[in-house]
């Protein structure tokens, strides 16, 4: 996994409320059997007309964004289905780190595993990020000290130590889980036991 | 100190406490299915890992399997794709594997309740977020992403943050008309599909306790709509009298130490939530989407909302976003537009119960003549044949129905059952997203019932009098 230590860019603003992972990626589009090709439909109803044609000056597409490593979004963002190709995708556009008022549980999990970070701040601090974003200030996140500074703001937020040592490391997780196996051993032996019923063999 | 049925399933799953709320958890059962399964086996095969308990696993094909003529070739050959990849790892890995043939496959959040593969006190996962069905049962079930899923199949474990504990309290009794999908949209509506983000929401009350276990399963499939990752319910004898027999519940001697086991899950008295809603059950009626979220439900007796009904400027404006979607101005009333298309059907609502419950309003009527499509899909095989075994079969195709082989069909529209856009869609799914059923298509949630006269009416109706 690719590691997050820290990003310094323009930021796309998406500030929209409730935006669900068929948004992010349409159904339609999670046939592919691989984890890449998912980037030239993220945000699809947002960036093509019904015929097929570019929205011109779409926040994705438009040349005042261009380059943009952090996207500011809306709260609940990442809403609905479990689908990981929704952070494939968002990082097929060239997101490292996005940040808003809150994020759906799961894609929250999903994009730690596809090293990228997600920022928790306020509604008051993420509306002062869009309008920055807006102005085309460059923002810089910091994992190691969890924050974010702006011009002459700086904002502090939480982050899971747990998935904050991953991202810094960039860490294998199944490797990583793979040196408790004898705990996991050990614990199945004791289960075996108590719910025999939920073993065959 | 008391203990919550949360706090209890996840303390018996502990493997390692990790510290700070996460703790390395045992999962005991895991549903895999063709869409979010296939790069999770490539990446066990480019490290050289094994599944580590093939017994922990049924591996069924459900998102993007046709819902007629099986027996031609799928005119769809990435879908061709994955549900081969999803037979061939299957086979390679040594995966107990249902196919399309069989009249076990079915959508994964059927299956696995009617296998008794789902059981109280399991932590049950699979790549899908209505995973949170099987709650139902008193398990602990919840969807996870591709990552996770290799993580399952290679270490038996998730790291992973506890959730906090929250109590959602349906007191009085359903009124006539009404069913689980309205008590599960009642909810949504009143808290918002942020209202159980970071939560595991157990469910209580008279109105859950007199549920059957398919209007449960209902009700906690819709849990991830109101933001929670997974629902509870406890388990009784309603839950043990549906597993007793089933070929993956627990046999002999070992079924009367398993229900022991489980009649010690339920919370104890004076177990602290972090949060408590309470809402009143006799006061629900039957309920429609309006918009493009799960939030947006109004009485069908009620008209469309408009910006000037919400303060929140975030909310007022995906308002506006959602009434040019939806095609129809404020104030409109559920009643006062054409239906296009009808979707009986999704892990929501396809079980034989939601079956019989559309019979009853269909029996002896005729689909409205304007209805492109009205379309019935049954959960399983299992659920097909019993449905035609009642004859319900009969009753739909009498009246104009299509009756279709199982899968998630027009729920998510990955498969060839899609709505047009503009079309306005009476549907039993649990997403009214944009573009879910089909580009520029618009869903209206509701339950079986509802579903079932808009089909009949041509428009939606207040089923209690209908």
């Amino acid at each position: 996994m690719e590691k997050f230590v820290s990003v310094t860019s323009i930021a796309t603003p998406f500030p929209r409320v409730n935006v669900d992972t068929d948004i992010i990626i349409p159904a339609k589009h999670l046939k592919s059997i691989k984890r890449t090709g998912f980037g030239e439909h993220a945000f699809e109803t947002v960036r093509y007309n019904a015929d097929g044609s570019r929205i011109e000056n779409n926040v994705f597409d438009g040349p005042k964004y261009k380059g943009a490593k952090i996207l500011i979004a809306g709260d609940n963002f990442g809403c609905g289905s479990s689908r990981e190709h929704a952070p494939w995708a968002i990082a097929e556009l060239g997101y490292r780190c996005i940040i808003a008022p809150s994020f759906a549980d799961i894609f929250a999990g999903n994009c730690v595993k596809n090293g990228i970070l997600t920022v928790a701040l306020s509604q008051d601090e993420v509306d002062a990020l869009v309008l920055a974003a807006e102005a085309g200030h460059e923002i810089h996140v910091n994992l190691n000290d969890q924050t974010v500074t702006c011009q002459n703001a700086k904002y502090e937020f939480d982050f899971n130590p747990a998935h904050k040592e991953m991202l810094l490391n960039g860490l294998d997780e199944i490797g990583q889980t793979l040196q408790a196996a004898s705990v996991i051993k050990g614990y199945e032996d004791k289960q075996k036991l108590m719910t025999p019923w939920l073993f065959r063999g | 100190m008391p203990k919550t049925m949360y706090d209890k399933i996840w303390d018996h799953h502990v493997v390692e406490d990790r510290g700070n709320g996460v703790a390395l958890l045992y999962i005991d059962r895991h549903l895999v299915h063709e869409v979010t399964s296939p790069q999770a086996f490539d990446g066990l095969r480019a490290a050289g890992r094994p599944v580590h308990r093939v017994d922990s696993i049924i591996a069924v094909p459900d998102h993007n399997v046709p819902t007629k003529d099986r027996d031609k070739p799928n005119p769809d050959p990435m879908s061709t794709a994955q549900l081969t990849a999803l037979e061939q790892n299957a086979k390679e890995f040594g995966l107990d594997y249902i196919d399309m043939t069989d009249d076990r496959q079915g959508i994964v959040h059927v299956v696995g309740p009617e296998q008794g593969f789902t059981q109280p006190g399991v932590t049950l996962v699979c790549g899908d977020s209505h995973t949170s069905t099987h709650g139902a049962f008193g398990a602990l079930a919840f969807g996870i992403g591709t990552s996770e899923v290799e993580h399952v199949l290679a270490t038996q474990t998730l790291e992973l943050k506890k959730s906090k504990n929250m109590r959602v309290t349906v007191t009085g009794e359903l009124p006539k008309g009404c069913s689980a999908k309205d008590v599960t949209m009642a909810i949504i509506g009143a808290i918002g599909t942020g209202g159980g983000t970071a939560h595991v929401i157990e469910y209580a009350g008279p109105v859950i306790e007199a549920l059957s276990m398919e209007g449960r399963m209902t009700l906690c499939n819709m849990s991830i709509e109101a933001g929670a990752r997974a629902g509870l319910v406890a388990p009784d004898e309603k839950t043990f009298n549906y597993l007793k027999g089933r070929p993956y519940a627990p046999k002999g001697g070992q079924w009367e130490a398993a229900v022991n086991y489980w009649k010690s899950l339920k919370s104890d008295d004076g177990a602290v939530f972090d949060k408590e809603i309470t809402i009143d059950g006799s006061a629900i009626v039957p309920l429609v989407t309006w918009g493009t979220s799960p939030e947006d439900v109004v009485p069908v007796t009620a008209n469309v909302p408009g910006p000037d009904d919400f303060k929140d400027p975030a909310k007022r404006e995906a308002v506006e976003k959602a009434l040019d979607y939806m095609g129809y101005p404020a104030g409109t009333p559920m009643t006062g537009f054409k239906i296009d298309r009808v979707f009986i059907g999704s892990c929501t609502n396809s079980r034989i119960e939601d079956m019989r419950e559309a019979a009853s309003i269909i029996k002896g009527r005729k689909v409205a003549d304007h209805i492109i499509e009205a379309m019935i899909v049954p959960g399983s095989g299992l659920v097909k044949l019993q449905a035609e075994e009642e004859g319900l079969d009969k009753i739909f195709t009498e009246a104009g129905f299509e009756w279709r082989d199982p899968g998630c069909s027009m729920c998510l529209a990955m498969n060839p059952d899609k709505a047009g856009p503009g079309e306005h869609v009476a549907s039993t799914s649990n997403r009214n997203f944009v573009g879910r059923q089909g580009p520029g298509a618009r869903t209206h949630l509701v339950s079986p019932a509802m579903a079932a006269a808009a089909a009949i009416a041509g428009h939606f109706v207040d089923v209690r009098n209908f």
